[in-house]
């Protein structure tokens, strides 16, 4: 009698994203591409420096499970001065291996599993949270945000779907893939319906830095009564261009952090000493890098609005991360058949809007993160198939 | 906005005021103004090309010379500076906090012709002490911009 070798969860999860797809892209390599979820920038030099230089020191030990307490006491510093949140580095913050632990950590940390219990997930956003939350033994609700709300969450979506098994809310703003943020006064509306019903908050912020507007980036952390019932996710990929140093944190309250911290300590050990030690270097100094690049992005995010406008194509103006979100539901085509058909016809390519979930029919994901002389390129060719396509009729 | 304006400028001159008004979210007109009047205060001096002589098949020769000079009552430094920066072969003349005076970056076709131009025309000027000439070897960076290599998007293609 053989048995079978894998875990029928793992087997029955859905792979990431549209890996037929994918695999047709890497085989193109003179294909342009605007599906790259990280910054083009290179990790400011005086954040590397730090890196080369704690290897040089010999500084090649774990941290603590939790990680230096010099790093934690800056994340403080940081949360405090920018967005108005504290938390205790000994007991209330936890560094990971990016924001993507920190995301598995929460799941596990606060899950029991096969009892039914739910976790809210809005889509479009980013692809890992309902694999995380059903590895987790919980049972994913998805809720389709809509572009008529500019893909934020409203409170009527949000108790349409609250049973008495909801136990978290997964707040991914500003969100990745529609560019959508959260403001104090969206926020304010869910908040009351969060407390009544005993509802925590994984608030994913890894692009809090990446705001367009003069408010910036609010935590729902920072709203009373909220703190002590949201884990917050953060970490350096996005602000400080920091994607391959694979570090982040999470912040909560103190029993959360501590279940989280025990299983990080037996799966993990510690997040990468190098990396924490240039993250120190980030937090210090680092603040002036993230305004060039973030003006880098504004201008580059207006460049595409303002081609996405002439073109007639509909899109939502998004406050947030590096992506815009088009509407390509008039041309009659799927996203992935618009997305292939770019590929093949004009070599762009772009994701479909449903590698984000299925409420991401007729969008598509286009990163920013590329120079301006890549991005005309390919906005050129989108134009032209855009055009082909409406002259054509098919 | 000005600022903005000089921060996209200073790294590419050559964009257009359509381009520029779409990046900053401005009025085409507003920022034609801004860049004519900063033309006429002299706040924009020029737009100029970075070149890597190194890639062609022009020979330069570039020098830094230290010059030390007494400085003229009335005057201080700046008459002496000015009939250095006269010369159209020095391409940038800067006093200096300590050790000498002037710091003059010159460019010549040949070695011989910098060397000339510091026995023959720079030392013998009446305030000038003393010169001490280094010559560049190899130019890595200018104006902010790396010349010895051009870096590749190394990329994953798809990253979600």
């Amino acid at each position: 009698m053989t048995k079978d070798p894998l875990s029928a969860v793992t087997v029955a999860l859905k792979p990431s994203g549209i890996r037929k797809f994918f695999d047709v892209v890497n085989e193109m390599p003179d294909a342009i591409s605007l599906g790259v979820g990280e910054p083009d920038f290179d990790t400011p030099w005086h954040i590397r420096e730090e890196g080369i230089f704690s290897l040089e020191q010999g500084r090649t030990f774990y941290t603590s499970n939790s990680g230096l307490m010099e790093l934690r006491q800056e994340i403080d510093n940081y949360l405090s001065r920018r967005f108005g949140v504290s938390y205790d580095p000994k007991n209330e913050m936890l560094i990971t291996v990016g924001g993507s632990e920190g995301i598995d950590l929460t799941f596990r940390a606060m899950i029991n599993p096969g009892q039914g219990e739910e976790i809210i997930i809005p889509q479009p956003s980013y692809v890992s949270y309902e694999p995380c939350a059903i590895l987790a033994g919980a049972k994913p609700v998805i809720i389709d945000l809509k572009a008529e709300n500019d893909f934020r969450l409203t409170a009527d979506e949000l108790k349409a779907v609250i049973t008495d098994k909801t136990k978290l809310l997964v707040l991914p703003f500003p969100n990745n893939p529609t560019g959508a943020v959260m403001e104090r006064k969206d926020l304010e509306e869910i908040v009351p319906i969060l407390i009544e019903n005993d509802i925590y908050v994984l608030s994913d912020e890894i692009y809090a830095e990446l705001t367009y507007t003069d408010k910036g980036h609010v935590t729902i952390a920072s709203l009373p009564g909220m703190k002590e019932r949201t884990i917050l996710i953060n970490g350096f990929s996005k602000a400080y261009a920091m994607t391959g140093w694979r570090l982040g944190y999470a912040c909560g309250p103190e029993a959360v952090i501590a279940q989280m911290t025990k299983i990080h300590q037996y799966a993990i050990m510690c997040a990468p000493t190098t990396s924490q030690y240039a993250a120190v270097e980030a937090l210090r100094n680092g603040d002036e890098d993230v305004a060039e690049m973030r003006d880098a992005y504004n201008q580059r995010r207006r460049f595409l609005m303002n081609t996405f406008k002439k073109l007639g194509l509909p899109c939502f103006e998004p406050y947030g991360a590096f992506y815009i979100f088009p509407c390509i539901k008039e041309l009659g085509l799927s996203s992935e058949e618009f997305a292939t058909r770019l590929l093949m016809e004009e070599k762009v390519a772009v994701v479909p809007g449903t590698a984000f979930g299925d409420s991401g029919e007729g969008f598509l994901r286009i990163s920013y993160a590329y120079s301006m002389e890549a991005l005309k390129e390919a906005l050129g060719r989108i134009e032209h198939f855009v055009e082909t396509l409406r002259s054509t009729g098919a | 906005m000005r600022e903005d304006i000089l921060r996209i400028l200073e790294k590419n001159s050559r964009i257009g005021i359509d381009e520029l008004a779409i990046r900053l979210g401005a009025d085409e007109l507003e920022v034609a103004n801004e860049i004519k009047a900063m033309e006429t205060e002299g706040v924009i001096c020029g737009y100029h090309t970075l070149i890597d002589w190194e890639k062609t098949s022009i020979e330069t020769v570039s020098a830094l010379i230290e010059v030390s000079v007494t400085p003229q009552r009335g005057q201080g430094f700046d008459s002496i500076a000015e009939r250095i920066y006269n010369y159209p072969e020095v391409q940038a003349v800067y006093l200096m906090s300590s050790g000498y005076d002037l710091l003059v970056n010159m460019e010549g076709k040949t070695l011989k012709e910098v060397a000339s131009f510091v026995s023959d025309k720079l030392s013998t000027l009446d305030s000038v002490v003393g010169t001490a000439t280094h010559f560049v070897l190899k130019k890595y960076k200018d104006h902010g911009t790396i010349l010895a290599k051009k870096k590749k998007d190394e990329r994953e293609k798809f990253v979600l």
